[in-house]
């Protein structure tokens, strides 16, 4: 285990409540997640994070140190840094020693040694005391008998200092990333039209990435939220038939909803909603597999076309158990029926129609199809397949018993 | 230039040489109709090319010509898919044609938006065939369905009027139907690389 400790001191002074400082350091441990998977929020003002695990992933600890200054600098944050076995040491050394580095706990105790007892971390008490006694650094506490030390300072000091040394194990509360995302950007205008709105669409997805990113998970389901200043807010629910993370798709999906979408009023705020995370099984790619640049998936080929027609609008075809013909498919995936071995049309028309002109040829027929009678549906007609006077080849039907009214319920096409 | 070398760019798929010999190198899958395929460069419809199937009437038989294809397409697990057809694809009908349903797809599409879907889905790639009804199709849109059946490698029908017949058209297979007396014929209009002095009509329905 190697913990560094951020101190962000300048976090201190800006904020008398303390609310907004410990709501900064919270999306600062959401940040801090991407590096480690044990962050901890060291209240007041600074985070530690176990970089133990990480180093060999991130270069060592130069460069991540650099990375974490640079992407800091860029939030307008620089915080002092110290890295240490032990975290209470850590977080005690960052006061005075920014880039202080050390894998070992010799040097750690000889850098501690150094540290003055005002900033031990101690009870402000047992600071007096200690220095009534005449000690200025943990050195000289730390070469006092231990018996006459607790019996001075009492037991909880003396844990603070065995958790310092690293010689009491320190139990953390690590950050956990939160289990939704909503995120929300207001406007200072009032917007009229959604093309103005992709801008802060294409951040918010960013956000939303990063985040699924974190958590190492995906997105099923979330919701666009256009707030008006008059009225309820619009709802946009993007649903995705696979749980997805890449920015840029879910930007392009959440527009395709967008464009859609009419806006009832001028648009005050936008927020993107997301309870629904799946974990995300990426697709493993063949090494050699030869797909040119730009092809899709059929799940993402799928996912645009839903965003640009609407989400009913791409079904798969299935057979249905049925005699009626106008029941015996349907949009959905359904068991495999027995075959249909008498001649149907490959075109079926929604709603029969009356066959004009004179009276067809015909091909093949009768075939008696009667069912229905028990949901008040009923259906007996006579099929035939008849040659109409242009060469067509259709599936047509009298009412059973009948010989005239010939009505056209498909094409042999 | 060597000979083997030679010999390699006149195989590739991009160079068309007006002889019969070349013929081998389209690929293609075969339509189900000997009297067809025999006539068809690569024997059969051309892969990664737009295809139109031109007729005066529904119901001539346009839609079960590229059933075997379909079903072949269907079993070796690729995608069909129906842009805005004009009617109910009637599924126990392509049941029985020997198409697997779970690899068929409709969209429904108003007519801008059904050349944008059949082009997207040509495109990615992850679709085996895409047939379209697009009537209003100019001749940009038919070059984009062909460039984007190109790209994704897929198969393009397009199903259009009889009336388009002498309109021109950069599809690199263009068939009609032809209905005489209860029969339908089927004329082969246009193909890349066929020697087009052999016959171009045939019996398609009896």
């Amino acid at each position: 285990m190697l913990w560094a400790c951020l101190l962000f001191s300048d976090l201190r002074t800006a904020d008398a409540d303390g609310a907004a400082t410990a709501r900064r350091l919270h999306s600062l441990a959401a940040w801090a997640y991407r590096f480690s998977s044990q962050v901890s929020i060291a209240a007041p003002d600074a985070l530690l994070i176990e970089v133990g695990a990480s180093l060999s992933l991130f270069d060592g600890w130069p460069a991540l140190q650099r990375r974490l200054r640079r992407e800091l600098a860029a939030f307008g944050h620089a915080p002092a840094f110290a890295v240490a076995p032990v975290p209470a040491a850590a977080r005690i050394l960052a006061l005075r020693h920014d880039g202080f580095f050390t894998d070992q706990r010799e040097p750690m105790r000889i850098a501690l040694g150094a540290m003055p007892i005002a900033q031990s971390g101690l009870a402000a008490g047992v600071i007096t005391l200690l220095h009534n006694v005449g000690l200025r650094t943990l050195r000289e506490v730390f070469a006092l008998p231990r018996l006459e030390l607790a019996r001075r300072i009492g037991p909880a000091a003396l844990g603070v200092l065995d958790r310092l040394r690293g010689e009491n194990h320190e139990t953390l509360e690590l950050y956990r990333p939160p289990e939704r995302f909503a995120h929300r950007i207001e406007f200072d205008h009032r917007i009229e039209a959604w093309p103005p709105l992709l801008f802060p669409l294409r951040r918010l997805c960013g956000e939303l990435s990063l985040f699924l990113t974190a958590r190492d998970g995906g997105v099923q389901r979330c919701e666009l939220v256009l707030e008006h200043e008059d009225c309820a807010a619009t709802r946009i629910p993007v649903e995705l038939l696979t749980p997805q993370r890449d920015a840029h798709t879910l930007y392009e999906l959440a527009r395709g909803r967008l464009e859609r979408a009419s806006l009832a009023a001028p648009v005050s705020g936008l927020a993107l909603v997301a309870r629904d995370l799946p974990p995300l099984c990426p697709r493993h790619k063949d090494l050699f597999e030869t797909r040119r640049e730009q092809q899709l998936d059929w799940p993402q080929l799928a996912e645009r076309l839903r965003a640009h027609l609407g989400d009913a609008s791409v079904r798969q075809l299935a057979i249905v158990a049925e005699h009626r013909p106008e029941r015996a498919w349907s949009f959905a995936t359904g068991r495999k029926p027995a075959q249909e071995l008498r001649p149907r049309p490959t075109w079926l028309l929604p709603r029969a129609l009356p066959l004009r002109g004179p009276a067809p040829q015909i091909l093949a027929g009768p075939e008696r199809i009667e069912s229905g009678w028990w949901d008040g549906d009923d259906a007996r007609r006579d099929y035939y397949v008849v040659l109409t006077r242009e060469g067509q080849r259709a599936w047509a039907y009298l009412p059973a018993g009948a010989h005239d009214g010939w009505m056209l319920h498909g094409w042999f096409a | 230039m060597n000979a083997v070398a030679l010999d390699a760019v006149l195989k590739h798929p991009g160079v068309w040489r007006r002889s019969a010999s070349a013929s081998h190198h389209v690929r293609a899958i075969s339509t189900g109709l000997a009297e067809l395929d025999a006539q068809l460069p690569g024997g059969g419809w051309p892969c990664g090319a737009l295809s139109e199937i031109l007729f005066a009437h529904d119901g001539l038989g346009e839609l079960s010509l590229l059933m075997p294809a379909l079903a072949e397409l269907t079993r070796k697990g690729q995608r069909v898919v129906f842009v805005a057809p004009p009617y109910i694809p009637y599924a126990p009908a392509l049941a029985a044609h020997g198409l697997d349903l779970r690899h068929v797809v409709q969209i429904d599409a108003d007519a801008g938006d059904g050349a944008w879907s059949a082009e997207q889905c040509l495109r990615s790639g992850s679709c085996g065939a895409v047939l379209g009804w697009m009537q209003q199709a100019d001749y940009t849109q038919l070059r984009r369905l062909q460039l984007a059946a190109e790209s994704g490698d897929a198969l393009a029908f397009l199903f259009r009027s009889a009336r388009s017949a002498d309109k021109t058209s950069p599809a690199a297979l263009r068939l009609q139907l032809h209905a005489d007396a209860g029969q339908v014929d089927l004329e082969i209009l246009k193909c890349r690389a066929l020697d087009m002095r052999r016959i171009t009509r045939l019996r398609y329905r009896a």
